[in-house]
């Protein structure tokens, strides 16, 4: 992989831009060469020096310690978590209440008739359908568990990032202090999150919504920032030669232009915080993420799958008309629009009221579809037929076995082999040639910080496995990526897998993976390429069809053969996106290997299980801190510098 | 810029405030926050802490049955590892753990000092740790179930993952466990593989059974599994009171430990019927061996489970009930 990333951009840079790549190298040879034999002449050895390791381990544990003896009498946790705590219980008791005594009918009613009017009657169907779906499977309670989660953890996270996002809006400093604050938020692993939560909170729904509202108010603070900063200039000089006040510039002109971006963060946000309110059942959040961990504890894929099905419908229904939301702004307000709210308001009524009178409040256990069974079966014959001794191809374990030994294993020794600071050196030059010295001296500390944490070894463990996650992910997403790009018929046929597979629960992976790969590394990097795949194959289409038609039309015209176009017009066209392509990948990539611990990927993904499961904070947060270092590193290894720029604008 | 400072200070003070008015002035002691979800409805509500192996979920089956039938409480379940269901059972957040595989450290803290859990009782079962090969391995080579001749089929056991050196297998992150330390200790030529959870774990074995492949692995009784893979015992040398005291330098086999179960403080005082029948919840290896088969290996709900062993065992439940 280390090799894919540098090559791209050498291979492909403009000739103007090869001069300051060579100084840049020859700058560092030159740094190497003064400084690498003094540190080898001091810690020579090759994996990270012993002397350069700081252990927290005794700190760590004296802190949580310290923590849970005085959690129930500390006036810190008394008057301030404790509050919080509180009304966070509070608040998503009062949600859930609310939906339980709107009762299934009510509440599907209630949310086909919200999205008819924001979205239309073809997305209000989808949102009955989808509803409806969640309850045949049984999973009406789990759902609304979840939903009265997710309502408090994207009201709060809507809160605290327009707030945040309204002071980078409207204060430059306050923007260069929160911009990577908040573009380091986005890359890092969810899981990453969970410890301290878990630490200061306990197991329950508190931590869990709070983690959520961490990994999900991001979005929400870089858009609303986004969108006052990009206000059109001249409307704003105009209403100030209105005489307005800043208030009301702010209320009458700068938020009402910015209200696209303000709704696609709302949406990211949405989706974000479904992603995390799943992956937080590891810290008791319950509902329906609860569910799968509970069904993979029993290595039960169909049970699973009925308490990840619903997931997937909330998703795309709520990407949907949140996504539609946006859209329909700009449009004329409709006649009567007012009294149609009204008249949606009354039936929702009448229909929970209805429903209440006739005591069907709960979902009826007659009407629920067992879909766990058939799955467990067909999940049990590939098992039987595909794992072993599969005539000429040989079965999925033994591919597993080949790609551990002859992928993953060397990969992972030559890192760990390569002496500590010409590890240093690569990410430094790698970093430095795609972006500028900044990223490149971010990457390099946050590498260094992994070295004295003293993880240094699972630490490259686990990137071994992110780089050949990745050399797989790209070479599949961008065939597929191309092939999406020349023919329309196979975008249409992809598109509707692609949404369904970027919005299942990253744990839904783990199970058919181990059913087929068994465990270990390999399964978890399958689990991590299915999971980055979509998100390259859909960039890379994208990039590609955006390709000037002009510009294809004329190479057309020159004669060029299809390959032709492809390589010499569209590719290079298309790079930001495929270097996109490539540091989303990246990122995806590291947040499922993590994951990976849970089947057998070890290394620090194991750690931060091992740091959950055993109540052991120390070795977890260590770990912890040690993946947002190396996602910080891949993502500045990876980030070019002008999307950096742009970005600064 | 103008702005700034009155949006922040009426944030804060909006921030703060509702805060308070959700909350109520004063103190908020964050441990006696019971789960939001909990008696919703004025339904009577129980929630149950269900633990990663099947052994676990068969405990709450049953209990969760009864209570839901018999006595009429609305119960949620949640999945919490051993060490924080303790912190989680202090705190309120769950009422039960129903299985427990002895955690000195956290009975000083929790039962002991800050008196906030009180002991339920013991399950009835009696839970042993071991390392298992599987039985058509060892009658093939019967020596093997000794641990000083381990190191001779250390080639035989070697895989992937395990580098050079033989693979013993250990399940959940979450699962008490020495071998890190023994297999150093004993000086055996074999590499800890962390499946990372029992489920992968299960899967793992079965696929070595099918092929009747030799492996060795962390295991424990009462299994559902040993009905499905015999497996024997390696034996280890011989467990002395106290010989495991520091982790660091254990080198002997795993005790017997007889599970335990365990109540919130609160809750054991005025849960009412169903702490009583919590506290009340004894059965035998051989009934949850039977629960624990029908859910994992049948593929039945633990609903289903549970109403089938529940449906053939009234003898056993009504005193409980009494």
């Amino acid at each position: 992989m280390a090799t894919v990333t540098a090559a791209a951009p050498r291979a492909t840079l403009p000739g103007i831009l090869k001069q300051p790549v060579v100084r840049k190298l020859l700058l560092l040879a030159l740094a190497a060469a003064i400084l690498v034999p003094l540190a080898n002449a001091r810690w020579a050895s090759g994996s990270w020096p012993a002397a350069l390791t700081v252990d927290f381990s005794d700190q760590l544990t004296k802190a949580s310690v310290w923590i849970i003896d005085n959690r129930d009498s500390h006036p810190l946790f008394l008057y301030f978590f404790g509050h919080i705590s509180n009304a966070v219980v509070i608040s998503v008791r009062a949600v859930y209440l609310v939906l339980l005594a709107a009762g299934w009918a009510g509440v599907t009613a209630a949310a086909s008739l919200v999205a008819w009017r924001v979205a239309g009657w073809r997305l209000a169907a989808g949102t009955g359908i989808a509803l409806l779906a969640c309850g045949f499977l049984g999973m009406w309670i789990p759902t609304m568990q979840t939903l009265a989660l997710m309502v408090v953890a994207v009201l709060a996270s809507v809160v605290v990032g327009a707030l945040l996002g309204l002071a980078a809006g409207l204060s430059g400093r306050m923007d260069r202090i929160l911009r990577p604050v908040l573009d380091t938020m986005q890359v890092l692993p969810a899981y990453a999150y969970l410890l301290p939560v878990v630490l200061v909170f306990g197991m329950g729904v508190p931590a869990a919504v709070l983690a959520t509202v961490v990994y999900a108010a991001p979005p929400m603070a870089r858009l609303t920032a986004l969108g006052l900063r990009g206000a059109d200039k001249e409307v704003l000089e105009a209403v100030e030669s209105l005489g307005a006040t800043a208030r009301q510039r702010l209320l009458t002109a700068r938020i009402p232009l910015a209200a696209k971006e303000l709704l696609l963060g709302l949406n990211q946000t949405i989706m974000m915080a479904l992603s995390m309110a799943v992956i937080a059942s590891v810290i008791g959040a319950g509902g329906l993420g609860d569910r799968v961990y509970q069904a993979l504890a029993t290595v039960d894929v169909g049970a699973a799958l009925a308490a990840g099905i619903p997931i997937v419908l909330l998703a795309v229904v709520l990407d949907r008309v949140t996504g539609a939301a946006g859209e329909g702004l700009g449009d004329e307000p409709q006649p009567n629009g007012r009294a149609r709210w009204v008249y949606a308001l009354v039936a929702a009524v009448t229909v929970a009221v209805a429903g209440r009178l006739l005591g069907r409040l709960d979902w009826p256990e007659a009407w629920t579809l067992n879909i766990a069974e058939p799955v467990n079966r067909a999940v049990g014959w590939m098992t039987d037929h595909l794992y072993s001794g599969v005539p000429v191809i040989g079965g999925t374990a033994d591919w597993a076995a080949h790609f551990t030994t002859w992928v993953l294993d060397p990969v992972r020794d030559t890192l760990q082999w390569l002496p500590w600071w010409s590890v240093l050196l690569i990410v430094a030059a790698l970093a430095w040639l795609i972006g500028t010295w900044r990223t490149a001296l971010t990457a390099v500390l946050a590498m260094a910080a992994i070295g004295v944490l003293g993880v240094w070894t699972p630490a490259l463990d686990t990137l071994s496995q992110v780089l050949a996650a990745v050399a797989v992910t790209l070479f599949l997403g961008f065939a597929t990526g191309i092939a999406a790009a020349r023919s329309d018929r196979v975008e249409r046929l992809l598109r509707p897998v692609l949404d369904v597979f970027q919005t299942m629960p990253q744990f839904v992976y783990l199970i058919p993976v181990v059913a087929l790969f068994g465990v270990g590394r390999a399964p978890a990097v399958a689990a991590a390429v299915v999971y980055a795949l979509p998100a390259v194959v859909r960039i890379t289409t994208q990039g590609l069809r955006q390709v000037d038609p002009a510009a294809l039309e004329s190479a057309r015209s020159l004669g060029a053969t299809p390959a032709q176009q492809l390589r010499q017009v569209q590719l290079p066209l298309a790079r930001p996106a495929l270097l996109l392509a490539v540091n989303q990948g990246v990122v995806l990539v590291l947040a499922v290997v993590i994951i990976g611990g849970l089947v057998g990927g070890g290394a620090l993904g194991y750690d931060v299980v091992f740091g959950l499961a055993q109540g052991d904070l120390a070795t977890g947060l260590v770990a912890g801190v040690a993946i947002v270092c190396l996602g910080l590193m891949l993502d500045r290894v990876t980030q070019p510098t002008e999307r950096r720029a742009k970005k600064g604008a | 810029m103008r702005l700034r400072k009155p949006v922040r200070t009426t944030a804060v003070v909006a921030g703060v405030s509702s805060l308070l008015l959700l909350t109520g002035c004063g103190a908020a002691d964050m441990t006696k926050q019971a789960s939001p979800f909990a008696n919703a409805q004025g339904a009577k509500s129980v929630t149950l802490s269900v633990q990663s192996w099947v052994g676990a979920q068969a405990n709450v089956a049953v209990a969760q049955y009864l209570l839901e039938h018999e006595l009429g409480y609305r119960v949620d379940t949640v999945q919490i590892d051993e060490v924080p269901a303790w912190d989680a059972l202090s705190q309120g957040r769950v009422d039960a753990l129903m299985e427990d595989w002895g955690h000195p450290e956290e009975e000083q803290r929790y039962v002991k000092d800050k008196k906030t859990i009180v002991p339920g009782g013991d399950l009835g079962v009696t839970g042993h740790i071991g390392w298992f090969v599987p039985t058509y391995f060892a009658k093939a080579h019967p020596d093997v179930t000794d641990w000083k001749n381990l190191d001779k089929y250390a080639d035989q056991l070697r895989t992937a993952e395990s580098g050079g050196k033989g693979q013993l297998m250990d399940g959940s992150p979450s699962y008490v466990t020495n071998d890190k330390a023994l297999v150093k200790n004993l000086g055996l030529d074999y590499q800890v593989v962390f499946a990372g959870s029992e489920a992968a774990q299960i899967t793992q074995i079965k696929q070595f059974a099918k092929e009747k492949k030799p492996f060795l692995t962390y295991w424990y009784e009462p299994q559902w599994l040993f009905k499905k893979v015999p497996m024997t015992e390696v034996k280890l040398p011989a467990y002395k009171e106290g010989c495991d005291a520091d982790p660091e330098k254990v080198a002997c086999a795993y005790p017997h430990t007889p599970l335990q179960k365990y109540l919130n403080a609160d809750f054991a005082k005025s849960g009412g019927e169903a702490a009583a029948l919590l506290k009340k919840f004894k059965w035998t290896t051989e009934d949850q061996n039977e629960v624990s088969l029908m859910i994992a290996e049948q593929k039945l709900s633990p609903e289903e489970a549970a109403k089938k062993w529940v449906d053939s065992h009234e003898s056993t439940w009504k005193a409980w009930l009494s």
